[in-house]
């Protein structure tokens, strides 16, 4: 019976040419700190740590993750909102509210459409908190302080992000309590001085919450406040690693 | 002159040396410092000799000692002509002894200014300054402690904080997928401006605002305190300038912080789940819940 030997495929060139020295999936990798040293370099996504970080760090009790949390939120947010995408149109106005029936039928028709909304839904509301608890968790380790005072007003500026793409998401299923809720939140810039007018309209394209209004918030939803959101989020993780990672421990 | 023939006393060398190699200090280092102490007691010992000690060059010095004995003693007898000779000293170091050190050093206890200030580049002294000036010299390395950067106590990214990050992922998503299977998130009937539902309540993150209106004029509840807590939030490290990162240190910055979350909690709390219909105040044990997320 002959013997056939099969090529190892991780020694083929196409594998090669995949991963880079260092990466785990290499053939040859050996758990020396020069390798993993290159596995964080050497690929695109690690890349956003640094190769070593301060062992405190570490510690669960320090940063309780909820940075690394906020933005795992944000990347689930972000595949469970593309999905919903796909069986959404923002249209209230002509033939009724196309809106809300794309809600229903992503309750009830879309496979697994009921739990993405589920998940989309409540990972919006789990944001808001991990966000403002990691907002509270930088204070009382005093990490905002030089060289980091920059990244916490970047940070600042994320959290109004935050609020602002849950808030603008709330009015998009088009229901009693989207409207009502968004009529009243936005009552308020009603009252701000001598552009009241102005920032109404700004907001809602119209004096009142209309089928404008939905249009306009979709577009601030899906792409407007994303596109900015990724923007201060690059700058927020790139700072981190400039102001020399982590703040250091109490 | 080499170690050798630098008089010195092999008393306090041994002395030092001892010292120093129980203190757990690195053998090469220690030997530099216990040679340095051996020198100076011997200077000290003997003023008269330092004294009449010819005045030599650093140049010379170091070219003519081999780096471990590029004379230990020239931060203390070099006198002024040092400071002349200086850059010639620097280009010479290279060649004499490759690992000296050009140091500035301020020479208090210098007797006397044998040279003039050199004039290119350096300031004059002011008029009716003190009679003080800085000076370089060569010491060679064995007088010197290397500082080095710090390395710290680190750890690899991979695995230590991804393995963590991965798991804390992992949680956290298993714990959302289970909440979502089970709980269904709200979709009322469909909307109707004709028809305003009791209570109509803003988002959750906002009823501590809305909260807030029950007290104020709109225009303060819904535009100046939200300004201000914007702007406040943005300015904390540029109005808070204490150094430190220790709480013990750091009670009035964390007393008020916590103060205004807890304050912000409590009026979200309250407009949550303490506002009824009409947006009076109601026990959620009693009359119900009045809250959708």
């Amino acid at each position: 019976m002959a013997r056939i030997k099969l090529p190892d495929l991780r020694e083929s060139e196409v594998w090669k040419s995949m991963f880079r020295p260092g990466s785990i999936y290499r053939k040859g990798y050996k758990d020396t700190s020069r390798d993993r040293a290159l596995a964080t370099m050497n690929n695109v996504l690690w890349h956003l740590h640094p190769t070593k970080v301060k062992r405190h760090g570490l510690k669960l009790t320090y940063t309780f993750c909820l940075g690394g949390i906020s933005f795992f939120l944000f990347v689930l947010l972000t595949l469970t909102g593309i999905f919903l995408m796909f069986f959404y149109r923002p249209m209230a106005d002509i033939g009724g509210a196309v809106a809300y029936s794309d809600m229903q039928s992503i309750r009830t028709s879309v496979f697994f459409g009921d739990l993405v909304r589920n998940l989309h839904r409540w990972g919006a509301h789990l944001m808001v908190l991990s966000v403002t608890l990691h907002m509270a968790r930088v204070f009382y380790t005093g990490a905002y302080k030089p060289p980091r005072e920059f990244n916490w007003v970047v940070g600042v500026v994320l959290l109004f992000l935050t609020l602002g793409l849950s808030f603008t998401g709330y009015l998009l299923p088009w229901d009693q309590l989207a409207i009502w809720a968004i009529t009243v939140g936005t009552s308020l810039a009603g009252y701000s001085p001598f552009i009241a007018k102005q920032a109404n309209f700004l907001l809602l394209g119209g004096a009142i919450v209309s089928p404008n209004t939905l249009l306009r918030w979709y577009v601030l939803h899906v792409l407007a406040l994303p596109f900015v959101l990724v923007l201060f989020l690059a700058v927020h993780f790139w700072r981190i690693r400039k102001d020399g990672g982590i703040s250091g421990p109490l | 002159m080499t170690w050798e023939e630098v008089p010195k006393d092999m008393g306090v060398y041994q002395q030092t040396l001892d010292a120093q190699l129980a203190g757990g200090t690195d053998r090469r280092v220690a030997e530099g410092r216990a040679r340095s102490k051996a020198i100076r007691a011997y200077q000290q010992g003997h003023p008269d000799e330092v004294e009449e000690r010819p005045v030599r060059a650093p140049a010379a010095a170091a070219a003519g000692g081999d780096g471990a004995g590029a004379s230990a003693a020239a931060p203390a007898t070099v006198p002024a002509a040092a400071a002349a000779a200086a850059p010639a000293a620097v280009g010479a170091a290279p060649a004499g002894a490759a690992t000296a050190t050009v140091v500035a050093a301020a020479p208090a206890t210098l007797p006397r200014r044998d040279a003039p200030l050199p004039t290119g580049g350096i300031p004059a002294p002011k008029k009716g300054a003190p009679e003080k000036h800085r000076l370089l010299a060569l010491v060679p390395p064995e007088g010197i402690q290397r500082v080095e950067r710090q390395q710290g106590d680190r750890v690899n990214v991979w695995p230590h904080l991804l393995l963590e990050e991965f798991i804390a992922m992992l949680i956290l998503f298993a714990g959302l997928l289970v909440f979502s299977t089970f709980l269904n998130a709200p979709l009322r009937e469909v909307a109707n401006p004709n028809l305003t539902p009791n209570p109509s309540k803003a988002p959750w993150y906002f009823l501590g605002l809305q909260e807030l209106l029950r007290y104020f004029h709109p225009m303060v509840a819904g535009i100046s305190i939200p300004t201000f807590i914007l702007v406040g939030l943005a300015a904390v490290p540029y109005v808070d300038r204490n150094p430190s990162v220790l709480p013990g240190d750091r009670k009035i910055a964390i007393t008020l912080f916590t103060v205004l979350f807890m304050f912000g909690a409590v009026l979200t709390i309250i407009g949550s789940f303490f506002r009824g219909e009409g947006y009076n105040w109601i026990w959620p044990w009693a009359q119900g819940v009045f809250f959708e997320l």
